[in-house]
């Protein structure tokens, strides 16, 4: 006969906790997990929030604002101011094809009127693809303006859904005209609301959009306030902007190894930063989580303890009558894994209906809860907290079942 | 088995417990010899070191000097598990307080012995039920220990010792716990074994139980005083 059948006979054949101990030591092992499950879940939920805001602005971009030059190069002082200009943008797309986009913003502060409201508006002037770079995604019914309204300097405008409401109020502002510097400008689209984690000037809510070329026309402006790089792949990010100071230090007279001639935001580098730091967190949450776990783990432990000193006399006799060390040892730790195990599955049910009725909360309209996130489980913290508990569970068991095995049957057999 | 038909070949047998601070010597030199079909009683005052021989002839403990040979088995040097397995084949033990299991039937009481041997489970069931037929509890396979008599447990306890038909019994004070009339059918039914053949172990301070065995040891201050046949 196979271990396995008298390891199973022995198990099934044991003598069980009384009810309320079982109960109760379940019931820590269920706490446990819900701590663990609802830590990690929080953690979680943060961690897709804080990216979906992060990639609200736009994915593998940096942003470039000229500065002024802290070094001598090829004869030139230092402390020259450096100008970019919209003529500029091509020639750059030119010479680094490899990048998804090139993009220059300019920017200007006007006062817009519609009917008898006026709003001091940040005014964007770019090219048409920063729509789709910059996630300007228009509400259904409106759109971002193209490559035909920037060849035809066009007076449209796109609206952050901030100044839309400022503006219009619950009405619909697409195809409404609205003025700015007395030039009437027709509404084209509105920002789908976002949650948007990384941005410069403002934000993409709280501005207003039109082609460049109206906006040089209007304003009367060549010098861009920045400029918008994509790059095809994130890795890419630090070399593209080393051959973009390549490209443009002999061209406006800078030594491209000059930090204060370009002022760079790479959007790349900060969000693997933010990554760590949510690493960091989910690990964090994840140790707290564990260690309340680890004392429910203690429980079980206790209990399994004190069950073997009363079945001292039991496993004497068994001992006794031809028992081997893994007949006693297993079934004992089998019993602790059970305790853990039911408590786990409790716990992890009761954890999955707690996140589940929190799906029903809206987060999209809170101000807090648009950065906390919904809590979420995912596969991993499942695996995870199984693991643990099944670690726990062993450990539980094997301690108190080691005690067990040690047990003299000699010493226990005689007398009451 | 020996050449000379005995089941127990015990020379030179100390047993020294070793608390740290103090050595005591509870056996100071043992030479027994039993022989297949003999029904030996051991007797002794407490202290005397009869426990320590119970202990070391049912192998739950292992002597600190000379040689034990248990059914052509010797027991010097052997791992734990495998002194269980010799425990398991070669002795069944019966003990004052009967320690069966309180919350398995008497019917799994009897089969736990033949579950550690791997005999199969129908054959366990059967042999089961059969060795309690014959203590006479044949309509008692399915109470637990609890709902027993003292006397009723002890016959079960003589049931789980014969369950491996193992080479000898070994009864520790088996009458100790019982009121007499209980006490004189348990060793009926020792008399009985006896009779048909098995070699009997019973350790004891009542006279009147040695009387009714076929060879008395005394056991006195860790050593042998006295055996005589009766």
């Amino acid at each position: 006969m196979s271990d396995l059948t008298i390891i199973s006979t022995l198990f099934a054949s044991s003598a069980r906790l009384q009810k309320k101990r079982a109960y109760l030591t379940i019931a820590a092992i269920a706490w446990g997990t819900v701590a663990i499950l609802m830590l990690l879940a929080f953690g979680e939920g943060l961690k897709r929030q804080l990216d979906r805001n992060r990639r609200s602005t736009g994915e593998n971009l940096a942003v470039i604002w000229p500065g002024e030059t802290s070094k001598t190069y090829k004869g030139l002082p230092a402390g020259r101011a450096i100008h970019v200009r919209a003529g500029d943008i091509d020639w750059i797309r030119e010479r680094m094809p490899e990048l998804r986009a090139v993009h220059g913003e300019m920017q200007t502060w006007r006062p817009a009127t519609y009917g008898r409201t006026v709003k001091n508006l940040r005014i964007i002037g770019t090219n048409p693809s920063y729509g789709e770079s910059r996630k300007h995604y228009p509400v259904a019914g409106g759109r971002f303006f193209n490559d035909e309204d920037e060849a035809q300097r066009r007076r449209v405008i796109f609206l952050g859904d901030e100044v839309a409401k400022d503006l219009f109020g619950h009405e619909d502002p697409v195809g409404k005209t609205l003025l700015i510097a007395n030039s009437p400008y027709l509404v084209i689209g509105v920002m789908q609301h976002k949650t948007q984690m990384g941005m410069y000037g403002g934000p993409d809510s709280n501005h207003a959009v039109i082609p460049m070329s109206t906006f040089r026309a209007q304003f009367s402006r060549e010098v861009l306030q920045e400029l918008v790089i994509e790059v095809q792949d994130p890795a890419q990010m630090k070399a593209e902007l080393r051959k973009l100071n390549e490209v443009l230090g002999p061209k406006y007279g800078y030594d491209p190894g000059d930090d204060h001639a370009m002022h760079t935001w790479d959007m790349v580098k900060s969000s693997q930063v933010t990554k760590n730091i949510l690493t960091g967190i989910q690990l964090f949450l994840g140790i707290v989580g564990a260690l309340t776990l680890i004392i429910g783990g203690v429980g079980v432990a206790n209990i399994m303890y004190a069950v073997v000193k009363e079945r001292t006399r039991e496993i004497g006799v068994k001992m006794a009558l031809g028992a081997k060390r893994r007949w006693i040892i297993v079934p004992f730790v089998l019993e602790g894994l059970t305790y853990t195990l039911v408590g786990g599955a409790l716990g992890m049910t009761i954890a999955t209906l707690l996140v589940a009725s929190m799906s029903f909360i809206d987060i999209e309209h809170n101000k807090v809860l648009s950065f906390l996130g919904r809590p979420t489980l995912s596969l991993q913290i499942g695996m995870f907290t199984s693991c643990i508990l099944g670690l726990i569970g062993v450990l539980a068991g094997y301690f108190p079942a080691r005690r067990a095995a040690s047990i003299d049957p000699a010493a226990t057999l005689r007398y009451e | 088995m020996n050449r000379n038909g005995s089941i127990i070949h015990m020379s030179g047998i100390r047993k020294v417990y070793d608390t740290g601070k103090v050595k005591v010597e509870a056996l100071k030199g043992v030479d027994l010899e039993i022989r297949k079909g003999e029904m030996v009683a051991i007797v002794g005052p407490s202290g005397s070191g009869k426990s320590t021989l119970m202990n070391l002839l049912g192998c739950l403990d292992t002597p600190t000097a000379g040689s034990y040979e248990l059914g052509g088995d010797d027991v010097a040097g052997v791992t734990r598990d495998e002194l269980a397995e010799i425990r398991n084949r070669r002795v069944g033990f019966v003990f004052q307080n009967f320690n069966l299991l309180p919350h398995i039937s008497s019917q799994e009481n009897v089969e736990m012995p033949m579950l550690f041997g791997g005999v199969p489970v129908r054959e366990r069931r059967e042999r089961a039920r059969d060795l309690l037929t014959k203590v006479g509890l044949g309509d008692r396979v399915d109470h637990k220990p609890t709902e027993l008599s003292g006397g009723q447990m002890q016959r079960v306890a003589i049931a789980r010792a014969l369950a491996m038909d193992p080479a000898i019994i070994l009864a520790d004070e088996p009458t100790g716990n019982l009121d007499t009339s209980s006490g004189s059918d348990i060793m009926s039914i020792f008399n009985e074994l006896w009779k048909q053949g098995r070699t009997l172990v019973i350790i004891t301070h009542d006279p009147a139980l040695a009387k009714r065995a076929s060879r008395v040891v005394e056991i006195r201050d860790g050593v042998v005083m006295n055996d005589h046949m009766n």
